[in-house]
């Protein structure tokens, strides 16, 4: 028992309770939004440091035992995502106190987002099924709000279609939680894991574990995904990049929860169903990619591209698949913020969205330039940078397995995404400028300021990947051996 | 009585997905209603209908109804309470600001300058 588990839940929450009633003093809201998300940030350090000595911490609500009541559960897994969740929000709350327009600021935009930041962090910690889907709905009403804030008719179309997608996903979700309590009797992860084990998982439970991957795969954008460009382009870049950063996430990181816990027994069914639906993801979010001239939709798809490579090493699923997924998916919440930031400053120099009218960007900004040219290549997984060890513990990995499929496939979407990246630098900052610098535009330095601590972190997480790599390792030692995770729930 | 009501779900199944298929938003907003419903009815069946008296300890009573089904019930029947009203006021608004509620007919990107609209 351990009560510092809840406080990364608590902490926005009551911020965001706080706020409402702050509505109208936005100074005061920014502030109390940039500090609380650093106290967040300081409670995941601070847990991190007890998982790391102590194990596995964990807290069962109102003191009922696990199998009944409601727990928490903090392993590195959850504790590393919610550290990287905090940051990645800090550095967006940064950017949007410049880059949003105050309409929306006084439209509680900082209440949202804290909002959205308790189910965010409220799905990495929970060990309850039904709890997760709690968190899951508390992350999706404050996205829906935010993602239509503002009022334009691109917002109000796109977010109609967002809506409507999550509401049938979240009732699937039910829909599987009903047939999971069905066959089990119970809804606690760990003791699922442990009843699924004691009877082995029979063709109605695979079925339903198949059904629990649609959902998740809707979330994440894995496969499901044709929602997903249009609903991340139509909100500003702040919101987009917490939306890229976080969301798909938190489902990629359900899916990974779920069929390392709970469904690990049939792994020739799900987890080969989950690496075609990979591999289909890699080529169609890549290809999507190339295809498009719009800077937000390509970096749509670039979300959704990675998605699918994290994918793949959960459908290998040994021991270095997943500790290259873990360090991949802290990665890749850190560098697609960075790059949706980025891509925003682009578009506020630039007037316009695509591609094919930009140009000549890096002779008024090219620190702007460099930086978007830096990401890129840590999105490819370029060796100094942070996408390297994460892929090639990933790609190491399937080939032990004799995967070469899988390999291949990781390979290529290097080779799509560099290419969909550089098309957007090459197009949009090489050459003469097309447009007059707008007047009214005066700041891109210090929304540049705000991505600076993301780009640092690319950085230092690529240069020292040595030292951080014993927290992946334990991240992924409870992935493969869910034993651990069942005795620190259920035993104490 | 297990048997009814799984063919009452299955109906409201083919309801809500009959609706949600069909263009206009109010009828899509109604079809997510009655498909949360019908997942509803049936978290409640999984847990057999009567098994006994009410969850009350004291009574005399041996065997018990098994309430955490319920107890998950009332939770989603909130979560989904709130995002219906919100569907509903955000297709409201939506017809106000796009002038139809017929999903096909809402302006597409092509037809509109894009990036102009922040």
């Amino acid at each position: 028992m351990n009560n510092w588990v809840v406080a990364p839940m608590l902490i926005p929450l009551f911020t965001a309770v706080l706020l409402i009633f702050l509505n109208k003093r936005l100074r005061l809201q920014r502030w109390i939004s940039l500090i609380s998300v650093m106290l967040n940030a300081a409670a995941a350090v601070f847990l991190m440091i007890q998982v790391r000595t102590g194990g596995i911490q964990t807290l069962n609500m109102s003191g009922w035992a696990p199998p009944y009541g409601i727990v928490l559960v903090a392993d590195m897994f959850a504790v590393l995502l919610v550290l990287a969740a905090s940051i990645v929000s800090a550095c967006c709350l940064l950017y949007s106190f410049r880059g949003i327009d105050e309409d929306r600021e006084k439209h509680y935009f900082y209440p949202l987002v804290h909002f959205m930041l308790a189910g965010v962090n409220g799905s990495f910690l929970t060990g309850d099924l039904f709890n997760l889907f709690v968190c899951f709905e508390l992350m999706l009403m404050s996205s829906y709000a935010l993602i239509v804030l503002g009022g334009t008719k691109r917002q109000f179309r796109e977010t109609l279609h967002y809506i409507l997608i999550n509401v049938l996903s979240s009732t699937l979700f039910v829909a599987s939680v009903a047939y999971l309590y069905g066959a089990t009797g119970t809804l606690n992860l760990a003791h699922l894991s442990l009843r699924i084990a004691e009877s082995g998982q029979s063709g109605p439970i695979t079925a339903v574990a198949a059904l629990l991957l649609v959902v998740f795969s809707v979330k994440a954008g894995l496969f499901l995904f044709f929602w997903l460009p249009g609903s991340y382009g139509a909100p500003p870049a702040a919101i987009s990049a917490l939306f890229g950063a976080l969301l798909t996430k938190v489902g990629m990181y359900a899916l990974i929860r779920v069929f390392t816990l709970v469904f690990y027994h049939e792994t020739s069914v799900t987890h080969t169903l989950i690496g075609l639906m990979g591999i289909a993801t890699i080529v169609l979010g890549g290809f999507g990619a190339v295809s498009q001239t719009n800077v937000n939709r390509i970096l749509g798809y670039n979300v959704i591209a990675s998605i699918g490579f994290i994918s793949l090493a959960l459908a290998v699923s040994n021991e270095d698949a997943l500790k290259g997924a873990v360090f991949y998916l802290v990665h890749d919440m850190i560098v697609k913020a960075l790059l949706f930031l980025l891509a925003g400053i682009l578009v506020a120099e630039t007037g316009t969205e695509r591609i094919n009218r930009m140009g000549g960007a890096l002779i008024h900004s090219p620190l702007l330039g460099w930086m978007f040219l830096a990401a890129s290549l840590a999105v490819v997984g370029v060796p100094p940078l942070s996408g390297f060890p994460g892929k090639l513990l990933i790609l190491q990995g399937s080939l032990e397995e004799g995967r070469y499929v899988i390999a291949a496939a990781g390979v290529l979407l290097s080779l799509l995404l560099l290419y969909s990246l550089i098309k957007i630098f090459i197009l949009g900052f090489w050459g003469e400028p097309r447009h007059p610098r707008e007047a009214h535009w005066k700041q891109p330095r210090k929304l540049l300021l705000s991505s600076a601590p993301l780009m640092l972190l690319i950085v230092l997480l690529g240069l020292f990947a040595e030292p951080v790599m014993p927290y992946m390792q334990r991240a992924a030692d409870i992935l493969n051996e869910p034993s651990i995770y069942i005795q620190a729930v259920l035993k104490e | 009585m297990e048997v009814v009501v799984a063919i009452i779900v299955g109906v409201l199944f083919a309801v809500g997905i009959y609706l949600i298929l069909t263009q206009d938003v109010l009828r899509i907003v109604l079809g997510t209603s009655i498909l949360t419903h019908a997942v509803h009815l049936l978290l409640m069946a999984m847990s057999m209908l009567k098994t006994g008296s009410a969850p009350l300890l004291g009574r005399g009573k041996e065997t018990f109804v098994d309430p955490l089904p319920q107890a998950l019930i009332l939770t989603s029947i909130v979560i989904n309470f709130g995002i219906t009203a919100f569907f509903l006021v955000l297709a409201y608004r939506a017809y106000q600001k796009l002038d139809t509620t017929d999903m096909d007919r809402m302006p597409s990107e092509s037809s509109r300058h894009r990036g102009q609209s922040r």
